[in-house]
């Protein structure tokens, strides 16, 4: 099944001119979708292609990419700043936003030239959406279904809390839960919470165990000291075990809050972890995104719908996007994901095909295996950091030239710790993979203790990752969760031994 | 499928929002901005919008980060020199060595400022946000009472250009069929129990007669007179435009009143200005020749205060008028000049106007000019001095003078 050319001219191309059109739009779009779907087994949530302009595209942006959300001064900041940017021309606009929901929203922006649209078509409509779809990390975290309705009620129930509580009240809430997101998400499953109905059940079911183990005789026996067992239940400390996620432990038990305000805890908290995985996944997501434009629209010319002219132009875009700049060169910001994430994915699909004899050494599960599956399988199940672990070969490494610098706090200098050689293959590798490791990025803080007896202070526990220290802004950061907690907060460095290195302390 | 929709005609402001929330979070930062602005302006484009920059530590989000610090590893891309084993030195004013570990989205951030444009709308609000008349006090009295036209529903006469015609024809059409019902009742008993034909025919003319539309339905829009309590104010602007206030001098008095005037008319629509300037002689002049308009003389600070007076007595009785009056001048004046002032202003104005503000822009600051010497004596609460030697004092000396008073 193939899309029909376009017969009124007799020419055997979608299209020949750069302008785009609705009309034209969808063709493409189906004949993309029918190369990703029927050859190369993409499995993808419907798509919703809109168009918009460019001053919709910046409030797009402003407002974390999602189509709707609750006002908040940080998102006017955001639109200003690259409101700015843009106008001074010191940055372009994305050619797209995606959003991780069902049907899956896909932002084209007018401006675009019909290679433009077919190359964000191919790249959000059909690579993002199958990683949203594929994802583990997404089918663990987010729930496409519901997200658009649940920000539609945030954003609904944040201007009711304004009208009730007024603006600045909600504003101070929403700023503090803006200053913890980051220490506001789940890594783990937590267990199904008990439904009420279970919880009666399992309530029942106690009693008749103890109704039928009932002795009298138990009663003769001598009571202990009442004084033992009252030491007992103060020394028991709570939470039982550290909790990670600081927004959830203070929605749960801040002794403070109102109502609404614990809501409004909540709401940001939905959100950190609905943008959890996307932090998690950035190399494999736009490795695979970038890969599958790459592909569809290769796929898109052999099959001769599109002439070389539109080829050319998407094929400069598409070198921009993967350019990666040298470590000397200006404008050098890290290693670009889109680089990194596409060369990774190529390289994959290579070691299938066309395996050498490292890549036999090196990966002999996969070495002339299918690629389609190993893919597929590569984007399911990994998120940067293990993808990294993987499957960065030394064949990328080489052609990226990568090296380690080692910034170690007691020497004077840094040392180059491994370079691409035989040597620093698999440390550049597994450094490289610590780089996407959450635990360098965020540091490790959880609640330890909360003294619901005494004082009611809360304690939480900063261990040091590698001897770094927390950035002075800790400081601020503790103010805010002492305005959410209502008593006093802690915060206590332990390092590398155990013992506490530093505690700071703010009472609210 | 994929559904394909048309977005581009939606709202494109759903930012504004939370711009005016940008905005008014830091209305501290942005005035001094604005201020600051607004002393490099030339008084020809005081009233427009501009940029503002805001200290980017001021606006920043805490989060729990890493410090600078600790060991780390960086992997970075095109290596073409290093081996394995090279020692580099620590690039200079960095703790932590280059690139940390997420290595992107820090960039921004270590810009000093946060700079934005601001409409001219927002740049005029935050410019006089906070500043208002003091002692202004409402003025209801009996002539002087202002109205304003309210709807009041609907009345059975009135001008045909007020006929309200939905109204008058739903009143014809229940009148109408009011007035026919028991006719047409008649008339179907008659036909069912077939009557006579003269006796159907009379009934139906009766029918037809009826009239489409009575004088009796006709409704009119009704609009009362409602007195409105109001507050009038008028400005006195007295400047100084002898030769000794140099251009430099004329341009910070020229800049103060430009600014003042800014003020009352973007928040008063009540408010007269009287321009008054003065060498020897006072003159009253319009608002153009006020500001753009070169005179040079001598100084006699009594001419411009006596026309004052005479203005107030020949067109704003005191009862009915809130009066101000704010005076600039080098300072400069002669003989018995600045003591017959004083005596004029303190004795005949002070107990007519409700307040009264005498700005000074003095060669040295330093130095007490006769004239301010003379009105440092009057100890009225409605009367304040301030002294002005640069374009960047203005604004502030404004705000100061006009500060909104705190309950």
């Amino acid at each position: 099944m193939t899309a029909a050319p376009d017969s009124e001219s007799g020419s055997p191309y979608l299209s020949t001119g750069s302008e785009w059109s609705f009309p034209l739009i969808e063709r493409y779009d189906e004949a993309i979708r029918d190369i990703a779907l029927n050859e190369f087994g993409l499995d993808v949530y419907p798509n919703q292609i809109e168009i918009i302009a460019s001053e919709q595209m910046l409030d797009a942006y402003a407002s974390l990419g999602l189509p709707i959300g609750y006002p908040h001064w940080s998102y006017g900041k955001e639109f200003i700043r690259n409101e700015q940017l843009y106008r001074t021309g010191a940055r372009g606009l994305a050619y797209e936003i995606v959003i991780n929901s069902n049907p899956c929203i896909a932002y084209l922006m007018e401006e675009n030239s019909m290679a433009m649209q077919a190359l964000v078509i191919a790249h959000a409509c059909y690579g993002h959406n199958s990683f949203f779809k594929g994802n583990y990390l997404f089918r663990q975290w987010t729930n496409a279904d519901a997200i658009i309705d649940y920000m539609v009620f945030a954003r609904n129930y944040v201007l009711q809390c304004e009208e009730r509580h007024g603006v600045p009240a909600v504003e101070e809430i929403l700023d503090s839960c803006h200053a913890l997101m980051s220490h506001g998400v789940d890594r783990y499953r937590h267990p199904p919470q008990l439904s009420a109905e279970a919880e009666r059940v399992r309530q029942r079911e106690r009693e008749e165990h103890a109704w039928r183990q009932f002795d009298d005789l138990w009663r003769t026996l001598p009571v202990r000291s009442e004084q033992g067992a009252d030491k007992n239940v103060a020394v028991s400390p709570y939470p039982p075990e550290p909790q990670e996620n600081l927004l959830y432990f203070i929605e749960k038990h801040s002794p403070k809050l109102e109502p609404w305000q614990r809501e409004l805890v909540r709401i940001s908290r939905k959100l950190a972890q609905y943008f959890y995985p996307q932090g998690m996944t950035k190399v494999m997501n736009e490795g695979w995104a970038t890969f599958w434009h790459y592909t569809l629209l290769n796929r898109l010319f052999d099959k001769g719908l599109v002439n070389s002219g539109f080829a050319m132009e998407w094929l400069a875009s598409h070198t921009n996007v993967i350019a990666q700049r040298r470590y000397d060169q200006p404008g050098y910001g890290g290693i670009n994901p889109y680089a990194l994430g596409f060369a990774m994915m190529s390289d994959l699909r290579r070691i299938c095909e066309k395996p050498d004899d490292e890549d036999r050494a090196w990966f002999p599960e996969i070495a002339g295996g299918d690629w389609r599956k190993v893919l597929d399988f590569a984007m399911r199940n990994f998120k940067d950091e293990s993808f990294i672990a993987q499957y960065l070969s030394p064949r990328v490494i080489r052609e990226f030239r990568l090296f380690a610098v080692a910034d170690h706090e007691e020497e004077s200098d840094l040392t180059i710790d491994a370079i691409h050689d035989e040597h620093g293959y698999r440390r550049l590798r597994r450094m490289l993979a610590q780089q996407y490791n959450r635990d360098s990025q965020v540091p490790d803080i959880q609640v330890a203790r909360y003294d619901h007896r005494g004082d009611r202070s809360l304690t939480l526990q900063h261990r040091r990752f590698r001897k770094r220290p927390l950035d002075t802004e800790a400081e601020e950061v503790l103010k805010h969760l002492a305005r959410l907690w209502g008593f006093t907060v802690r915060l206590e460095t332990i390092d590398e031994d155990g013992d506490v290195a530093m505690s700071i302390s703010m009472s609210a | 499928m994929s559904v394909i929709i048309d977005r581009r005609l939606n709202d494109r402001n759903k930012s504004t929002v939370n711009r005016q929330r940008f905005i008014q979070r830091y209305k501290e930062q942005l005035r001094r901005s604005v201020s600051d602005a607004v002393a490099g302006r030339s008084i020809t484009d005081m009233d427009r919008g501009g940029n503002v920059n805001i200290p980017v530590r001021d606006i920043a989000e805490p989060q729990f980060r890493h410090g600078p610090g600790g060991d780390r590893e960086a992997i970075h891309p095109g290596n073409h020199k290093f081996l394995q084993g090279d020692r580099v030195p620590r690039p200079e004013g960095q703790g932590g060595g280059q690139g940390s570990g997420s290595g992107e989205g820090d960039g921004e951030e270590s810009r000093d400022d946060f700079v934005f444009a601001l409409s001219r709308e927002e740049f005029m609000s935050l410019f006089f946000d906070d500043m208002e008349l003091p002692h202004l006090v409402r003025t209801t009295l009996g002539d002087i009472r202002e109205h304003k036209w309210q709807r009041a529903g609907y009345t059975q006469s009135g001008v045909p250009s007020n006929l309200a015609v939905v109204r008058s024809l739903r009143n014809a059409i229940a009148r109408r069929i009011a007035i026919g019902a028991p006719l047409r009742r008649r008339l179907a008993e008659l036909s069912e129990a077939g009557a006579p034909a003269e006796e159907v025919e009379a009934l139906e003319k009766r029918l037809a007669r009826i009239p489409f539309i009575d004088e009796f339905d006709l409704r009119y829009r009704h609009r009362v007179k409602v007195p409105q309590p109001i507050s009038r104010a008028v400005m006195f602007c007295l400047m100084d435009v002898s030769a000794s206030m140099t251009e430099d001098k004329k341009d910070l008095a020229k800049r103060f009143y430009m600014l003042l005037h800014l003020f009352l008319t973007r928040k008063y629509e009540k408010v007269e200005v009287v321009f008054i300037r003065h060498t020897d002689d006072a003159e009253e002049v319009d608002e153009n020749t006020f500001f753009h308009d070169t005179l040079s003389g001598g100084t006699v600070v009594l001419s411009a205060l006596k026309l004052m007076r005479e203005i107030i007595d020949d067109r704003f009785p005191t009862d009915s008028w809130n009066i101000y009056g704010a005076q600039v001048s080098d300072g400069d004046a002669f003989g018995a000049d600045p003591e017959k002032s004083r005596a004029m202003l303190a004795d005949q104005l002070m107990p007519l106007v409700r307040y009264f503000a005498y700005v000074e822009v003095p060669d040295d600051a330093r130095r007490i000019s006769p004239l301010m010497y003379a009105y440092q004596r009057i100890s009225d609460p409605q009367f304040a001095l301030r002294s002005v030697t640069h374009a960047r004092d203005v604004y502030p000396v404004l705000r100061d003078l006009f500060a909104r008073e705190t309950a």
